[in-house]
């Protein structure tokens, strides 16, 4: 699947590179408004640079037509399918909102989940859902768990299609429960954890305003305004590889770049993080599976 | 893990400590043992890297504002742990140095072992050329020329490029000679590009 959707991305870009403005204009802004931080204009002088331009006018020319759309559909095949050791779908999966209903269930995870009386973030949930209902190994879907040239694993095409049905939707991330207000509040410990060789936390990164690496925005995600970065535009295709990730690959990689040893996938620590950035975007309304730079 | 800082990283914890409000304690320590239980080691990034060293910890605890006292004496201690090169030699090639602040590898699980790249122009604008440049830090664009060729100076930059932490604590800035992310001669290169007459840095 990935080779065809590379080249039709690059197809894209090279159109949307010669495309007249006013092409990018007339798109309705209603319909689906962009992520904030990409259009922030960078603070200091050098900032527009090509690559950051280009990149626009080809998220522009993509909106309709992202890839992201495919693994929406695969996604929808693998839900319905009988899979797995117990040849069970995951029709009664339970995403919060009673067995069976996606709809709209995305923009409110992770959330406390009583039958397992733990907090979860959607993959989480649907990895224990394709365990529990469909008979797979944990252990095996962890593996490899993250888009590379060997494939796009199952659950990354299911979070995108469940993430898909609260296109629109307004992010509501539940802190009534206290595992769930004691996940924001470890969330924000762990955002805020200086450590390893070059004394980084996630906040020496996204902890200010107006601030970037190299010519990348970077969204505070201690705000309100700057924590819908984790959820805007994700699940998202993105053209670095051309692969299709979920933010669990944008914690794992994250972590990389903050020079620390590897987070276990789907894991208490991640869903802690995405429960405090969460929770500081309730609100505002996700926009569906997006495309990342 | 730097030794050194323990003793009084301690007092300064149990300062810290005493001063905070519990609650915060109890979610430092979840996260941390929710950390230690859900990563593993991976390439050239072992776990210890999840421990924080005395200075960490303190910036951990003072939401990295530490009480003045204790900045200035962990301070000090930071400068005392500062490699000078033994040929009293700080500037090497600029042109070394330009693409050691390109390169940003090293020290991720995806790296070799072995010294890193600066990465400095991931936060800070340098050479007029690269308009490819972060915002985390300081410009240092025309570095040298504002602040003077002489030895103090290059002393200044070799220094705060080996630990960030001594003229501010809890600096974003890593501690790069003290990581052994970078060594000596890749340092002296950086200390040219910025401190070189002739470095373009200084046009």
């Amino acid at each position: 699947m990935k080779q065809p959707i590379m080249l039709s991305a690059l197809a894209a870009l090279s159109l949307a590179t010669m495309a007249p403005q006013a092409a990018a204009e007339e798109k309705p802004a209603a319909g689906k408004p962009q992520m904030k931080q990409m259009h922030a204009r960078p603070t200091a002088k050098a900032a527009v640079d090509p690559t950051t331009a280009d990149f626009e006018k080809f998220r522009a020319v993509m909106e309709d037509t992202n890839p992201a759309e495919l693994f929406e559909l695969k996604g929808k095949e693998l839900w319905k399918q009988k899979r797995g050791p117990r040849n069970a779908s995951l029709e009664q999966c339970d995403l919060g909102l009673g067995p069976g209903v996606v709809k709209g269930a995305y923009v409110k995870m992770p959330r406390y989940f009583a039958d397992v009386d733990q907090v979860m973030d959607a993959e989480r949930r649907i990895v224990h859902c394709m365990v529990t209902l469909q008979g797979f190994k944990a252990e095996d879907l962890a593996k490899k768990p993250f888009s590379s040239d060997a494939g796009t694993p199952d659950p990354v095409s299911l979070t995108t299609y469940v993430a898909a049905q609260s296109r629109g939707m307004k992010l509501a991330i539940p802190q009534k429960n206290a595992k769930e207000r004691e996940a924001f509040q470890v969330g924000r410990e762990i955002f805020n954890y200086r450590a390893g060789p070059y004394d980084f936390s996630c906040a020496t990164c996204h902890g200010e305003d107006g601030k970037r690496i190299r010519t990348q925005v970077l969204p505070n995600l201690s705000t309100k305004e700057g924590a819908i970065a984790t959820s805007q535009g994700w699940p998202g295709y993105r053209l670095t590889g051309g692969f299709m990730h979920t933010i669990q690959w944008r914690m794992n990689d994250c972590f990389r770049q903050q020079r620390f040893p590897e987070p276990g996938y789907v894991s208490d620590t991640i869903t802690a993080l995405l429960t405090y950035m969460g929770a500081n975007a309730s609100g505002q309304v996700y926009n569906g599976p997006g495309i990342k730079r | 893990m730097n030794l050194r800082n323990i003793p009084l990283s301690g007092v300064a914890m149990i300062t810290l400590l005493a001063a905070a409000p519990s609650h915060a304690q109890d979610y430092r320590a979840k996260a941390i043992t929710m950390m230690k239980h859900d990563f593993h080691a991976k390439g050239i990034a072992g776990m210890e890297r999840l421990n924080e060293d005395g200075l960490q910890a303190v910036c951990n605890r003072s939401n990295n504002k530490p009480p003045k006292g204790i900045a200035e004496q962990m301070e000090k201690d930071e400068a005392a742990t500062v490699k000078l090169p033994a040929d009293g030699k700080l500037m090497g090639d600029w042109k070394a140095g330009e693409k050691i602040a390109q390169a940003g590898n090293g020290m991720t699980w995806s790296d070799k072992p072995g010294v890193a790249g600066g990465g400095c122009y991931n936060c800070h604008q340098i050479g007029p050329q690269e308009t490819s440049f972060g915002t985390i830090g300081p410009s240092l664009y025309k570095f040298g020329k504002t602040r003077g060729y002489g030895p103090d100076n290059q002393k200044y930059a070799y220094t705060k490029i080996y630990d960030s932490k001594i003229t501010n604590l809890c600096s974003s800035m890593p501690r790069f000679g003290h990581s052994g992310a970078l060594n000596e001669q890749q340092i002296k290169d950086l200390v040219a590009l910025l401190m070189d007459p002739s470095s373009p840095v200084n046009q």
